[in-house]
């Protein structure tokens, strides 16, 4: 896919002397479902409010529909749906002033959508904001965000605090607008099972930096992981290529490995284990052993590039 | 018993081949004959709630070994028997069964020779020889 509907170029921002976002370089392909994700504080809202223009980054840029971040258009804007974190909406509205309001600011407005999503979520119309629940305000949120039918959609942590019925809802929602093919989703996101059924592409923050950025099956190829049994002790393995994390189990040793290539095996029959035998990873368990890394030596980027590289 | 496809989030098996490997057993074990029609790429997505896009690499994989076919405007259908595994694949997850059937007898305290009857027996209810050998 050559055609990208947000790219970043060495992104960055700092706090004070804080750096919340660290020369992040992305591209969203369209019609992809892209899910950014990362532990708590990694810098994932920071950096979608900089790719909306909500933020100034210190340095670095991005393209947003071939449109500069920083100087967004107005129609630029109306092909872009945000749903905030934590679901913001007027507290003082209706749900229906709500709609009104958000009319008003885009040029189409799709009352059936709308009138759709409010309906599953079971709102009243006549509902203050500020009444609802958690669940209702995150429907309310979404109808808001899909009824002017933007063709990218980017979603910062949509199923924070939803219940199970809620989040369900959402992710429906979410394979509906990826019906079609023009239309692009980036999403933050915690939960790995939402992430399966949805994301086809993948970006890892890691403290700011980005770390793993490419598709889903390229994310679950290029991580392996390998059981090493040890007549004793297993020692402490630090020179393996790509080594991510390792735990012991027993008393064997669970290695797992960014890009594995067929050196790899010898690399690790090398240590003195009496056996080396591959197992296959779930991309919940990849995620956390990438996000519960301590060396950070290894990623797996693609960027531009179209085949994840070790960096 | 009526084929129904289901998945699993957090599987080490990705949610495309959870969808192939059971389409395969379904015909192979025969509760998808030929000529049965799968549901449509974008009802199977909706029903499983995965991306659509997950669905068609599964039928895609599935339409290139031959396991199913599509035909224009009707659907995608359980093709013509042909060889749906290859030998060697065949004969791993033959090997793969085998493996299991064994630990497991072996574990229960079995002896070589009550397994072989136990075998002989399900193998004569499944496949009746008529002309069974016994001497």
């Amino acid at each position: 896919m050559s055609d990208f509907v947000l790219r970043s170029q060495d992104l960055t921002r700092y706090f004070g002397r804080k750096c919340a976002v660290n020369q992040v370089s992305l591209a969203v392909p369209r019609g992809s479902v892209f899910a950014l994700l990362g532990r708590n504080g990694s810098g994932k809202t920071t950096l979608i409010r900089m790719l909306l223009g909500l933020l100034a980054p210190s340095r670095g840029s991005a393209v947003v529909l071939g449109c500069n971040s920083a100087a967004l258009t107005a129609s630029v804007r109306a092909r872009v749906g945000y749903m905030t974190e934590s679901h913001f909406v007027y507290g003082w509205m209706r749900v229906r002033e709500c709609a009104a309001f958000q009319a008003g600011c885009f040029p189409r407005w799709n009352k059936r959508v709308f009138d759709s999503v409010v309906d599953y979520f079971g709102l009243d119309a006549e509902a203050k904001a500020k009444n609802l629940s958690r669940g209702e305000r995150a429907g309310l949120s979404l109808a808001l965000m899909l009824a002017p039918e933007p063709e990218l959609l980017i979603m910062d942590d949509p199923a924070l605090g939803l219940d199970p019925v809620a989040r369900r809802a959402l992710v429906e929602a979410m394979l509906a607008v990826t019906a079609d093919k023009d239309r692009t989703i980036l999403f933050s996101s915690h939960l790995l099972d939402d992430v399966e059924r949805v994301a086809d592409h993948v970006a890892i923050l890691d403290r700011s930096v980005l770390r793993v950025h490419c598709s889903v099956d390229a994310f679950r190829e290029r991580i392996g992981r390998w059981v090493l049994t040890f007549a004793g002790r297993p020692p402490a393995l630090s020179e393996i290529r790509g080594l991510i994390h390792t735990s012991v189990v027993d008393q064997a040793l669970h290695v797992t490995i960014a890009n594995p290539d067929e050196k790899t095996e010898a690399e690790l029959q090398a240590t003195g284990a009496t056996t080396v035998s591959r197992t296959s990873l779930s991309l919940d368990q990849a995620v956390i052993d990438y996000l519960s890394d301590r060396r950070r030596r290894t990623s797996l980027l693609t960027a531009v590039a179209p085949e994840p590289s070790l960096v | 018993m009526a084929f129904d496809l289901t998945i699993a989030t957090g599987s080490s098996v990705p949610i495309f081949r959870q969808i192939v490997d059971q389409v395969r057993c379904g015909v192979a074990n025969g509760t998808l004959a030929v000529g049965d029609r799968l549901p449509s790429v974008r009802a199977l997505a909706e029903r499983l709630l995965v991306n659509h896009n997950t669905v068609a690499k599964a039928y895609n994989d599935l339409i290139r070994d031959g396991v199913i076919e599509s035909r224009q405007g009707l659907g995608v259908f359980v093709a013509r028997r042909r060889a749906i595994y290859t030998k060697a694949e065949r004969s791993r997850r033959l090997d793969a069964a085998l493996d299991a059937f064994l630990s497991e007898a072996l574990v229960l305290d079995f002896s070589s020779e009550e397994i072989r009857l136990a075998l002989d027996r399900k193998l004569e209810a499944a496949i009746p020889s008529g002309a069974a050998s016994h001497v």
